[in-house]
């Protein structure tokens, strides 16, 4: 029952006209982990029993992450060639009234209405924009895209979160989806693809930034017949959900970059890799799997190329250390997510001993973009040896709170007081945490840099997967930090007794200096457990456990040294109640 | 074969995806029952060809299983670093004082599970709860108290 990839477009640019320009008003309900947070499914709910009360049809989609979390639930509303007009934080009776003044009433509510977006009538054969004269520009209502959330922003993965309907393969297609896939196999060998992504410098997005065309080379030099490449949607770090808001949003982009992996290294399976009880992402992403395998785009003979490539969703139990590439292995194994000792390697002998290649979910989901722009194009955005966006969760004590994705070279300080529009409340920024627990602080007057992987951890700061927690004037540094190593001694696997024994060895002090109980010799006595823990551990979990104290020490030592020798908290948030979990690896 | 042995047996069969483990059959005994019972041990290592010893590794060394029956609800509060930030301790400090225990755990009288959870995914709404795996972000201590009350009172 082969379609060609020529009936399938046909059908998705059919099903596209349908939805953007039929007979019916189309609402799309933001409803990745933020809205759901914030009460989407009550304003589903609501949307659609109000549309039958009134006697309404519309089609009401459940869309991904637009980034503006702060604002969810968002809702919007598009009629037939109009622009889409977003409402934030919509209560089921604002939902109401959207449906009675919007949907009815048929002009948009400006008084409540968040902002407008062009409507995307872009004719995806030709990828031109229509004129902006075709455009009509609602009166009284602020176009979204100048919004700062949105100004500085370069959308490559996240070009279609929260447009599109991520449990529907079609709307991907129709926006220009697979087509990379479909070049790649008629038109480029295995070869001109790996080369395309070497060339466009692209680095790994889950912390360590090494060159993904290189890494990918290791794997495409073996000639054994089984090959695995694995993407890591673990993502246990706090502060991060963009692996998560990705999937949730458009998984297909991902789906599809783990197929042009395939293809450029020779693989024969693909895993994605997911943190079980995450249903969201899962289900968004089983979803796309399936579909994808219906049509075609992955299985035998993938579009008649010849080109063979099976694909898995795998599932782990709660560890962050199983976001750790040979963690991650012995978990697919259904083993102890413990790492495994280097070499061997996993490009010689990886799962199940085959030889393996892991990227994290937002590396591979800019490879399509990649191989439909060309190296060049991707090459030209961003900052030095830094090449591309960098897809950023904004959390903690910041106006504008959600994902962005800016070109790397931006600078940092625009991103915390333009982008997220600052500290809430008058209060001011006392510092930002990046990286996860295992990145480090800046203080306020360190943030001055510019999005860049050798820029950043010069600055003693890592990129890692691109949460940046900002926290205000009341926030103890100390406290803080016993927070991140808490967090950190709970997840060490245990294999390593340097980092097993370490970890718990900082908290105990951390939790003595938090009670001002604190020794004048504890510092160093830190620094020196640091040390070993650098020196003696297996993996990053133990070789980086210790910067968030290091930094910390760097850029507050005289936070500590007040409650240590002056028995003080000047921000008294050490003396409430402190919680860590009582359950641990046994 | 009594109903609990029934259940295990049909939901470590019937995995669908290629790629079978102690692992994967674990988490489909949990999302079956909601947690590990002894009978499911056994079930798993003769599944897997592994010991009653590899089923317990695993099974213990990732803390989302349990090993007693699930309690009627289940609330889980982010302790994660952006929660934490913005107000998780006395949100967790509100739920442990209105369930009466002092630490994480299930309520006597098996109505409410409380744990902490290391990241929910919902930071950019922190803090945040969930309630029977439905997510509640920026929530106030005070609003945490009343749904435990209410959970506990229902």
């Amino acid at each position: 029952m082969t379609t060609s990839f020529q009936e399938i477009v046909v059908e998705a640019q059919t099903r596209w006209q349908a939805l953007t320009a039929g007979s019916q008003p189309w609402i799309r309900v933001g409803t990745a982990l933020c809205g759901k947070a914030a009460g989407c499914d009550s304003v589903v709910d609501a949307i659609k029993g109000a549309l039958e009360s009134q006697g309404m049809r519309a089609t009401v989609s459940e869309v991904g992450c637009l980034g503006l979390c702060f604002a969810e639930p968002l809702v919007d509303v598009q009629f037939p060639g109009g622009p889409r007009i977003f409402y934030g934080n919509v209560t089921p009776e604002i939902a109401q009234r959207i449906v009675a003044n919007h949907i009815v009433g048929g002009e948009p509510d400006a008084e409540i209405a968040l902002g407008y977006l062009e409507g995307v009538f872009t004719d995806p054969s030709t990828e031109e924009p229509d004129s902006e004269d075709d455009c009509i520009r609602p009166k009284n209502i602020p176009n979204l895209d100048l919004h700062p959330m949105r100004v500085l922003e370069t959308r490559i993965v996240l070009r279609n979160s929260g447009t599109i309907d991520p449990m529907d393969i079609y709307q991907y297609v129709a926006n220009g989806g697979y087509r990379a896939l479909e070049k790649a196999l008629r038109e480029m060998t295995a070869e001109d693809t790996l080369t395309q992504v070497a060339d466009s410098g692209l680095r790994g997005r889950g912390g360590a930034a090494f060159s993904t065309g290189t890494k990918w080379k290791f794997l495409a030099g073996s000639g054994a017949p089984v090959k695995y490449i694995l993407c890591n949607c673990e993502e246990g770090d706090p502060g991060a959900f963009n692996d998560k808001a990705i999937l949730e949003s458009d998984p297909n982009t991902l789906l599809e970059g783990l197929i042009l992996a395939g293809y450029a290294t020779g693989a024969s399976h693909g895993y994605i890799f997911i943190r079980h009880g995450h249903d969201g992402p899962i289900d968004r992403c089983r979803a796309a799997v399936n579909q994808a395998l219906e049509l075609g785009l992955w299985g035998e003979n993938i579009l008649d190329s010849g080109f063979n490539f099976q694909v898995e969703v795998a599932l782990t139990g709660d560890s962050y250390v199983a976001g750790e590439e040979s963690g991650l292995m012995e978990a697919i194994e259904g083993k102890r997510a413990m790492p495994r000792f280097r070499p061997p390697f996993p490009a010689q002998s990886g799962l199940f001993g085959k030889p393996t290649n892991i990227n994290n979910v937002k590396t591979l989901a800019y490879v399509p973009e990649i191989v439909s722009k060309g190296a060049e194009w991707f090459a030209g955005i961003g900052h030095d040896q830094s090449t591309g966006t960098a897809i950023l969760c904004l959390t903690g004590s910041l106006n504008y709170t959600g994902m962005v994705e800016v070109p790397l070279g931006t600078n940092l300080k625009d991103v915390i007081y333009q982008v997220a529009g600052g500290v809430p409340a008058g209060k001011e920024l006392k510092l930002v945490q990046t990286g996860g627990p295992l990145g480090g602080v800046l203080g306020a007057d360190s943030i001055d840099v510019v999005l860049d992987f050798e820029i950043l951890r010069s600055a003693g700061a890592i990129m890692g997967s691109g949460g940046i927690i900002a926290a205000d004037e009341d926030t103890c540094v100390v406290d803080l930090t016993r927070a991140l190593i808490a967090f950190c001694q709970y997840e060490s696997c245990g294999k390593c007794f340097p980092c097993r024994m370490g970890m718990s060895h900082l908290l105990e002090v951390l939790e003595r200096i938090c009670r001002l109980e604190g020794q004048p010799q504890d510092l160093d006595l830190m620094r020196s457990v640091g040390e070993n823990m650098q020196a003696g551990s297996l993996c990053g979990h133990g070789q980086l456990g210790f910067n968030p104290v290091a930094s910390a020490l760097k850029h507050f030592g005289q936070e500590f040294e007040t409650h240590i020798i002056d028995r003080q908290c000047p921000t008294g948030r050490c003396l409430g109640p402190r919680f860590s979990p009582k359950l641990s690896r046994r | 074969m009594d109903g609990l042995s029934q259940r295990i047996t049909d939901a470590v069969h019937g995995q669908t995806q290629p790629t079978l483990t102690v692992l994967s059959s674990l988490l489909a005994v949990e999302d079956e029952l909601g947690y590990i019972p002894k009978e499911a041990v056994a079930e798993v290592a003769t599944f897997t060809d592994t010991t009653v010893n590899d089923v317990w590794a695993v099974a213990s060394f990732y803390p989302n299983f349990r090993f007693e029956p699930p309690c009627e609800h289940k609330i889980e509060l982010c302790w994660g670093s952006t929660c934490h930030l913005v107000g998780a301790m006395p949100v967790i400090n509100a739920a442990l004082e209105a369930s009466g225990l002092s630490d994480e755990g299930d309520t006597p009288d098996g109505k409410l599970s409380v744990r902490l959870n290391t990241c929910l995914g919902a930071c950019a709404q922190a803090p945040v709860i969930s309630i029977d795996h439905h997510l509640i972000g920026r929530v106030s201590p005070e609003q945490v108290r009343r749904k435990v009350t209410e959970l506990l009172e229902g």
